[in-house]
C-alpha cells in the first residue's frame, strides 16, 4: 500500500544523484529488496510507471533484486537461508532462529546511465 | 567533434527510506537523552489498541508514572479524546490517507513537549499490519498486538510485521473462550515467526495480564535509564 511513496523516494534520490552527470540518461535502476521488507515487488513495478511519468526516469527500467532472509543458527554455528517466511527455523537442524542477518534491505543498489562524452 | 554515449554504473547503496531512517535516529537519540521509554503499537484495525492503551495509561497514571501518547489515524480525533480521559497528555496525528506513521510526523507532533518530563511515551500506529513495519519511529520497543477474534494464524499471514516486533500482546482474552480461541496455537505461531519474543495475554476490560505487562514496561524503562 505504501509502494507509491517508496517509489517516489527512489525517483527523488536518483534524480538528486543524477545532477552530478549532466546530460546523462538513466537506463536502469537496481534495487535490493529484502523478503522481510514488507514491500511487494509487483506493486513497486506497477507504481514505477506512475511515479516516473514526466520525469527524467520515464524511460528507465526498474530491476528488483530480492534478497532472501538469512538467519544465524547458533546450533549449527552458521548463517542459513530461510526457504520461506512461515517458519523461522534453521533448515538444517530445525531449531528456532531469532538472529536476523539479512532480509530487511530496502535500498537502491545502483543505476546505469548513458553519459554523453565529447571527444575532439 | 563527435559524441558517443558511455555507459556507466553509478553505485548508490542508499537506503530508500534514508530520510526516515536518519530522522528516526535523531529521535532515538532524543528519547535516550531524555530517558523516556518509547513504544510503537502496531496491529490491524479493531484489535483493541486504543482500549489496551487506555488501560495501560490509566494503570500507569495510578502508579504515579509520567506518561504521554501520540495516536495515529487517517481521520478523526476520537482516539485522542478517549485516551486523554486518562489525564495523560495525548496528541492525535491524522495522516489523511497515509497508511502508517513516519518519523517526520512524530517529530512534528512532539513539538513543545519536554521529553525529559516523561517516563513513558506510547505511539499508537495506524491500524495496518503491513506498512508500519517499514517505518522506524525511533522507538525502543515495537509491540505487535493480536486479538482473540482475529485468528491464530495472523502472525503467519503477516510475518514481516511480527518478525520485526520486540513484544507481542494478545488482547480481548476475556472473550477467548466464546470465540473458540486456540491459545496454544496462537502462541506457537507467534513463536514460529519471532522466536523467543515476550508475549502478554491481556484483557483491557478485566485487567488480566496487565500486571505482567506493567512489570515489563518498568523493566524496559529501567534499561533506558541505565543509558541516561
Amino acid at each position: 500500500m505504501h509502494e507509491l511513496s517508496i517509489v517516489s523516494s527512489i525517483v527523488e534520490s536518483v534524480t538528486e544523484s543524477l545532477a552530478a552527470y549532466p546530460g546523462a540518461t538513466v537506463k536502469e535502476v537496481r534495487l535490493r529488496v529484502g523478503a522481510l521488507a514488507s514491500v511487494v515487488v509487483d506493486s513497486l513495478e506497477f507504481c514505477w510507471g506512475i511515479a516516473t511519468e514526466g520525469t527524467a526516469l520515464s524511460r528507465t527500467r526498474l530491476v528488483v533484486i530480492v534478497v532472501p532472509v538469512v538467519m544465524h543458527c547458533a546450533q549449527c554455528d552458521a548463517d542459513v537461508e530461510l526457504p520461506g517466511l512461515q517458519s523461522f527455523r534453521c533448515p538444517r537442524c530445525g531449531e528456532l532462529v531469532a538472529d536476523l542477518r539479512q532480509g530487511r534491505e530496502l535500498e537502491i543498489e545502483s543505476f546505469e546511465i548513458d553519459e554523453v562524452e565529447e571527444k575532439p | 567533434m563527435t559524441t558517443r554515449p558511455q555507459t556507466r554504473i553509478v553505485e548508490l547503496r542508499q537506503g530508500i527510506l534514508k530520510k526516515n531512517d536518519e530522522l528516526a535516529a535523531v529521535l532515538r537519540n532524543r528519547y535516550k537523552a531524555a530517558g523516556v521509554l518509547v513504544l510503537n503499537l502496531v496491529s490491524s484495525p479493531g484489535t483493541g489498541k486504543t482500549a489496551f492503551l487506555e488501560r495501560t495509561l490509566r494503570d500507569l497514571k495510578q502508579g504515579g508514572a509520567r506518561v504521554a501518547a501520540l495516536v495515529g489515524d487517517l481521520e478523526t480525533d476520537n482516539d485522542a479524546r478517549r485516551l486523554a480521559a486518562s489525564g495523560a497528555p495525548v496528541r492525535q496525528i491524522n495522516t489523511h490517507g497515509i497508511c502508517h506513521l513516519d518519523a517526520d510526523m512524530i517529530h512534528r507532533h512532539l513539538e513543545g513537549w519536554d521529553l525529559a518530563e516523561l517516563e513513558y511515551l506510547f505511539i499508537e500506529n495506524v491500524g495496518n499490519l503491513v506498512c508500519p513495519s517499514s517505518y522506524d519511529l525511533g522507538e525502543r520497543v515495537r509491540v505487535a498486538l493480536l486479538s482473540v477474534t482475529e485468528g491464530e494464524d495472523k502472525p503467519l499471514k503477516y510475518p514481516t510485521l511480527f518478525n520485526s516486533a520486540d513484544a507481542a500482546v494478545i488482547t480481548k482474552m476475556d472473550i477467548a473462550e466464546p470465540c473458540g480461541f486456540d491459545r496454544d496455537l496462537a502462541l506457537r505461531n507467534i513463536n514460529e515467526i519471532r522466536p523467543g519474543i515476550r508475549i502478554f495475554e491481556t484483557s483491557a476490560k478485566t485487567g488480566a495480564g496487565m500486571e505482567e505487562w506493567l512489570a515489563y514496561l518498568a523493566e524496559e524503562r529501567a534499561k533506558c535509564r541505565a543509558q541516561e
